[in-house]
């Protein structure tokens, strides 16, 4: 048997190649540890997360908790003061690393003296894409500003530049898309367009990393959310994993203390008046809500009303960043 | 890469220049200034129709270099308000967020904004400065010694200034920027002019005040060699016009040249780290 290293080498080489590409893709966001100070303000404090290849995480948190800070960080546009980033696999400080990224700011601007379809050309010149004309025109097409492509960004009203930021974040083929308020300017058709959008970037298997205000829309399409406070994370986890408490509302007459002692044992039991709610136990069984309800009419109680509800996200936050607050005291 | 990312900016900033109020402004006040001398030069031949050729190609001379710091001035304040505005303005509005997060280096960036700047006001300063020499060739016939050198001159003081008004722009606030560029600019010359004075009366610390200052900004130090490189040979041999503002007994040494191209190259790599650190 030979032991030339040459032909060990060569021989072990395909196999490398192979280790390699059976490996699990790099995370599309990796980071560790951020933080940042703006003299006394603590803006950003160990952040953490990672955000998975076709992965959508949005990112929640009122406001000044940090949000646009960690994707700024992210993004390389904030120095952290500690902390590291790994964007498709590449360290956040190589510029390489976001030649597949496409990012529409929360201030939103661009260069007033070009024409739409010319700001799309310079930024895929920048980021070294060879994409065709076609394709730039179809990327307006896609936020609906086909008629605009030729005319100055000059005249724009805010809601069009906003579109035309997002063809911006998406016209150089990009596999991860960081989303600050995406919807903050536009009419609600514009909102639902954008929700469209981020289906069909979910689809394609594009992660997305999304900041907004709008509760509803962060819950329709995330996979997963991270929860930002005061520059902490409060919380994250996937929705299932945050909204998996149902609740009961029940409107009740005639509860005997024995009866609201049995509600009580079902989960949290709060009422006023008529109306009762208990939070269920995310592992309820599915026959628990019509046992509660016959035995309740077993001890006498009259039911007017029985109304499961799953908790909202926004109701979820509110009690997070609630507890947070009261933790502080 | 880094080539392309320079070569696209230096595009967009011409671009930009173009495009924008700064370039109108800067056409109408040059045609104003070019077409007043034109009509002063005309009447400078046909009213002082006593002077021999001599005499009135050095008083075209004087005045030529009175029109060429007209025209610097505008060149001066172009590119300062142009420069302000290119990196200090685009940060403030958010256009610079969009852009430095593609894959570019911030050096490059910047290294592109001022190649446009340069490209530009160069241009600015070759075509008006040409414009004006063909008015005075027209009007009393007279060319100047080395117009070529002149003009590079010129266009080396406006490149000094629209250095110094970007590094400023990555520090301070836009119009702060291109005002205080163009204070710095007004002060070197009345500095010049001290200094001037100085040596014309024999006061060692009042020409001291402009040779510093020509070390500090080179601005006025490479406007004396363009005016060196306009004005009539002849007017050197006449001591009393030694402390006129408008009129430069000696060329620049290359010492200075080299000088003003290692500020210039200073200037620029602070403002390169000045904008590396900056959080946008």
């Amino acid at each position: 048997m030979s032991t030339d290293p040459t032909v060990l080498a060569e021989a072990a080489a395909p196999d490398a190649e192979r280790l390699l590409a059976d490996l699990p893709p790099t995370p599309a966001v990796w980071c560790s540890g951020l933080r940042k100070r703006y003299r006394k303000q603590t803006a950003v404090d160990d952040v953490s997360f990672t955000v998975g290849r076709g992965e959508v995480l949005g990112l929640l948190g009122p406001n000044g908790a940090g949000k646009t800070s960690v994707i700024k960080i992210l993004l390389g546009l904030v120095r952290p003061d500690a902390g590291e980033v790994l964007l498709l696999g590449r360290p956040g400080t190589d510029p390489q690393a976001r030649a597949r990224v496409g990012y529409l700011p929360e201030l939103f601007r661009y260069q007033p003296w070009l024409t739409a379809a010319e700001v799309l050309a310079l930024h895929v010149r920048l980021a070294g894409a060879a994409v065709p004309a076609r394709e730039q025109r179809e990327s307006l097409a896609l936020v609906g500003l086909t008629d605009r492509a030729g005319d100055r960004v000059g005249g724009f009203s805010k809601g069009m530049q906003q579109r035309l930021g997002l063809a911006v974040a998406l016209v150089a083929r990009p596999e991860l898309v960081l989303l600050d308020e995406p919807t903050s300017a536009l009419d609600p058709i514009g909102r639902a367009d954008v929700r469209d959008l981020l289906l069909s970037l979910k689809e394609r298997r594009v992660a997305v990393l999304l900041n907004s205000h709008l509760i509803g829309e962060v819950e329709r399409v995330c996979d997963r959310v991270v929860i930002l406070d005061k520059g902490r994370v409060a919380a994250s986890g996937t929705l299932a994993e945050l909204l998996g408490q149902r609740e009961l509302r029940l409107r009740l007459d005639e509860v005997s203390a024995e009866a609201e002692a049995r509600l009580a044992a079902a989960g949290q039991l709060t009422h006023s008046g008529d109306s009762y709610t208990v939070t269920l136990p995310a592992d309820q069984s599915a026959t628990m809500v019509p046992d509660l309800v016959a035995e309740l009419v077993r001890l006498g109680v009259r039911v007017h009303a029985v109304e499961p509800a799953r908790i909202s996200l926004e109701e979820r936050l509110l009690d997070i960043l609630r507890a947070g607050t009261g933790g502080d005291r | 890469m880094i080539a392309r990312t320079v070569l696209t900016l230096a595009v967009l900033t011409l671009q930009e220049a173009l495009r924008r109020r700064v370039l109108r402004s800067l056409v109408v006040m040059t045609v104003v200034l070019l077409s007043l001398s034109a009509w002063g030069f005309y009447r400078l031949d046909s009213e002082f129709g006593t002077l021999t050729s001599g005499e009135a190609r050095l008083a075209a001379s004087t005045v030529l270099n009175l029109v060429m710091f007209g025209l610097s001035l505008i060149a001066a304040l172009g590119t300062a308000f142009l420069a302000g505005p290119t990196l200090a303005g685009e940060i403030e509005s958010g256009i610079a967020l969009a852009v430095m997060t593609r894959p570019v280096r911030r050096s490059a960036v910047l290294l592109g904004k001022w190649l446009g700047l340069v490209a530009f006001g160069s241009g600015f300063v070759i075509v008006a400065g040409l414009g004006q020499l063909l008015i005075v060739r027209i009007t009393v016939g007279y060319w100047p010694p080395q117009p070529a050198t002149g003009l590079a001159l010129l266009a080396a003081q406006t490149t000094v200034l629209l250095t110094l008004g970007l590094l400023l722009s990555t520090v301070i606030s836009p119009m702060a920027s291109g005002i205080v560029a163009v204070g710095l600019f007004g002060a070197t010359w009345i500095a010049g002019v001290v200094g001037m004075v100085g040596e014309a009366f024999g006061n060692d610390g009042m020409a001291g005040v402009g040779t510093v200052s020509r070390m500090l900004l080179p601005t006025d130090g490479l406007w004396r060699g363009a005016m060196h490189a306009f004005q009539h040979p002849g007017l050197s041999q006449f001591p009393a016009f030694e402390d006129s503002p408008f009129l430069s007994m000696a060329p620049l040494t290359a010492t200075y040249l080299a000088w003003a191209a290692l500020w210039v190259a200073v200037v620029l790599g602070l403002s390169a780290l000045a904008f590396q650190r900056r959080d946008l």
